[in-house]
């Protein structure tokens, strides 16, 4: 944002150029000072609460995760980095960071590659083409609550609709316990979010395949490549920008997984679906260890925060390259 | 949600239930209440979220109003989990409710040591005495009073007495013995014998709780927690004996992902008759017939068996309450209103409607219930009384009693882990 304020080192055609050797002229010195005070007064509102109900809180909490504290008060006794050290000797978070790279792991393997194949099946000339992208979006448009009611009652046993239904076609029994038993409740609430966020980057992905000019395919097929040779050649390069902010945001997800966890199962059984969010509630919100909970959700922000700037760094740095809000030339 | 016709203001608690924001409903009830001066506005937090109760608790509220026209209650009404999490925050905000439900016990205890409860000793203490005494213990604490009760109840083994007739069970046992003989006869019967709700962990720490109460004794439960030391041998044994029962695999399909409430849950199940007992408080009843189909005369009621060769007694009950208790600080009219919740008539008409257990000793006369009036029998021919753990013990402990014991329930902790890592908990708590 500020580097649209800082001349020097800018060169668009709406700007000062760069300063004479001599020193700036004292009215383009006065303009400059003008810039910055219409900048920071449009900035001042939005920084204020940013600061109040974003950084303090964020601030705040990596404070509290240095103490012993029952979130009565203000924390006063100081345990240096023992609620980090507890965290990662913790059988039940150390299986929470397992079980995040295992949806991580999911979500790009499986989810996204499903995502993509419906939005080029949807992307092609169809009947009813309108109405498919619908109903593969609308899971999107559910709460999570709702979604995982709704699982709760279709994977209930004896009387959930799996169970019926798989009843029907002689599999009695192995529909009902489905998110009951440790072995296979990952797997279910995997399911359940594919089905529930599928068509999000279904409707991600359609959007990068219509911004793709139809001359280059058709130059392509002009050219003799087959269909595969279309997509892997033409469709997939075109499409990766939308891809990476699609893993991108796959990924976040999965890191900071919550809602959708908790009224299924809440973590269960015996843990075997609980997520770093779901400990860090049940360490804040039931046990009253504010303090540890703190240091849960610092480790989840520390965790996020460097994917965040690595991908940023590493994979979205050919995106960003173009983008106006990036410091041309200060990238390090 | 199973009502046929949601009235008007049940229309608004649904809508608060479902996610909408507390201040629609409360913009709706409470009405303004800014310009007319010496009005005073209780807000009153309770976890009445289910009919009758909710309807009857609102119309008392009205009936207080009436009687007290510089008197406004604004209500706001949590589910059970709901309001432990957003009373949570609040504490931490250092600001609780004029009037607050409350469970006693340790967590009352932590909002009282922080200095955020009304203490009540002198002010109720005219009419504190028309109170059955059980009924005000967990709010007793330090000797001081810091809550007035609404209701009061026990755990025991709620029963489908069709389901233990087919398994050919003549009378309901009363030792752990015959208790684990009628699950294998339920079993051969072809019955699940027990629901449990696995997904909420309180409900198997009840088992756990009963068990260590009679093998280690009822006062060993008190001494462990101030000890901070739970490997005694009759915790152990109590875990040992849990495990016994786990082994006959006596609970419904899928219970380890079980609610509580619901259609899918523990309560449907012994409500639908698809299960035969549940151990579970006074409210067992209600919830079923509002859950499941309730069972009607088919339903009864036995205490939890004792051990052989355990210390604890048969009449040694496993219980709680709910009450009522006061912010620091909280106006006169909010004493008022406490007293008029605790009046005899009050009691008698929540007795009647929502079928919980007089706490005014004049009310009992309203209970017509049989079941209910057995639970009441051995409530009052009680020779020790112990909280529910997870709210006489700190958060964290408490917690952990349930989190470990639902560990040994799903079989992934020994007798042995359970009774370590709840003294771990215990230990780090200072």
């Amino acid at each position: 944002m500020t580097s649209t304020f800082l001349p020097d080192k800018r060169s668009g055609p709406d700007t000062a150029p760069p300063a004479p050797a001599g020193g700036p002229a004292p009215g383009r010195a006065r303009r400059r000072v003008l810039h910055w005070l219409t900048a920071v007064s449009f900035q001042v509102p939005a920084l204020a609460l940013f600061g109040l109900l974003v950084l303090l809180p964020m601030l705040f909490a990596l404070y509290a995760s240095f103490f012993r504290w029952g979130g009565f008060g203000m924390p006063s006794d100081s345990i240096g980095a023992d609620n980090f050290t507890r965290l990662f000797d913790d059988p039940v978070f150390l299986g929470d960071l397992w079980r995040c790279l295992v949806l991580v792991v999911f979500s790009l393997a499986l989810q996204l590659p499903f995502a993509l194949a419906m939005a080029v099946l949807l992307n092609q000339r169809l009947r009813g083409r309108a109405f498919y992208r619908m109903l593969f979006f609308a899971p999107y448009i559910l709460s999570e609550v709702i979604t995982g009611i709704l699982f709760s009652m279709i994977f209930a046993p004896d009387d959930g609709l799996a169970d019926h239904v798989l009843g029907g076609v002689g599999l009695d029994g192995i529909g009902g316990e489905w998110f009951s038993d440790p072995s296979t409740v990952m797997a279910t609430v995997f399911l359940v979010m594919m089905w529930k966020y599928f068509g999000f980057h279904m409707m991600l992905y359609l959007a990068g395949l219509q911004s793709i000019p139809a001359e280059l395919t058709e130059a392509a097929i002009v050219d003799g490549a087959g269909p595969w040779q279309r997509f892997r050649n033409v469709t997939l390069p075109l499409l990766a920008p939308t891809l990476r902010i699609s893993v991108f945001l796959s990924v976040i997800g999965s890191i900071q997984l919550f809602d959708l966890v908790w009224v299924i199962t809440a973590g269960g059984p015996d843990h075997h679906s609980e997520t770093m969010a779901i400990t860090m509630f049940q360490y804040g919100f039931k046990r009253y260890q504010v303090g540890y909970a703190s240091a849960i959700s610092v480790v989840i922000f520390g965790i996020s925060l460097v994917f965040a700037l690595a991908y940023q760094r590493f994979v979205l740095r050919r995106d960003l390259e173009g983008a106006t809000t990036t410091m041309r030339g200060g990238g390090q | 949600m199973g009502e046929p016709a949601l009235s008007r203001r049940g229309f608004l608690a649904a809508s608060a239930a479902a996610g909408l924001s507390i201040t629609a409903l409360s913009g709706c009830g409470g009405g303004s209440d800014g310009g007319s001066s010496g009005t005073t506005t209780l807000e009153w937090w309770h976890i009445m979220t289910t009919e009758p109760a909710k309807g009857v608790w609102a119309s008392l509220a009205r009936q207080f109003e009436s009687q007290n026209p510089k008197v406004k209650i604004k209500i706001v009404a949590l589910e059970n989990e709901a309001y432990k999490s957003k009373m949570t925050a609040l504490t931490a905000s250092g600001k609780l409710p004029d009037i607050f439900h409350t469970w006693g016990g340790g967590v009352l205890k932590q909002q009282a040591d922080a200095g955020l409860v009304e203490d009540l000793t002198d002010r109720t203490k005219d009419w504190a005495g028309t109170l059955l005494p059980v009924a005000k213990e967990p709010y007793l604490l330090d000797e001081k009073v810091y809550g007035i009760p609404d209701d009061i109840g026990m755990v025991g083994f709620w029963y489908n007495k069709a389901l233990f007739k087919k398994a050919g069970i003549a009378a309901p046992p009363t030792t752990w013995s015959g208790f684990l003989d009628a699950v294998r006869a339920l079993k051969s019967a072809g019955v699940a014998p027990i629901a449990l709700a696995g997904k909420e962990k309180w409900p198997g720490m009840y088992y756990w709780a009963y068990l260590a109460m009679r093998t280690a004794g009822i006062d060993a439960l008190q001494k462990a927690a101030d000890s901070k030391d739970f490997t005694g041998a009759g915790f152990v044994e109590a875990g040992e004996h849990l495990k016994e029962l786990v082994a006959l695999q006596p609970f419904q399909k899928g219970f380890l992902g079980a609610a509580y409430s619901g259609p899918t849950g523990q309560s449907a199940a012994v409500g639908n008759g698809k299960a035969a007992m549940e151990l579970m408080g006074q409210w067992a009843p209600t919830v079923e017939r509002t859950e499941g189909k309730g069972l009607g005369a088919n339903l009864g009621f036995f205490p939890f068996p004792t051990v052989e060769g355990g210390k604890g007694a048969l009449t040694e009950v496993f219980g709680g309450g709910g009450g009522l208790a006061l912010r620091q600080g909280a106006p006169q009219a909010a004493v008022d209103f406490l007293k008029f919740f605790a009046s005899a008539g009050t009691n008698r008409e929540l007795v009647k409607k929502t079928g919980t257990l007089p706490v005014v000793t004049a009310a009992e006369d309203a209970l017509t219930d049989p079941n209910l009036k057995a639970v009441q029998a051995q409530l009052k021919a009680t020779t020790g009384f112990q909280l529910y753990l997870d709210q006489a013990y700190a958060p964290a402990v408490g917690q952990e009693v349930n989190d470990s014991v639902a560990g040994l329930v799903a079989g992934s902790k020994s007798p042995e882990q359970v009774a370590q890592s709840i003294t771990k908990v215990a230990k780090e708590e200072q």
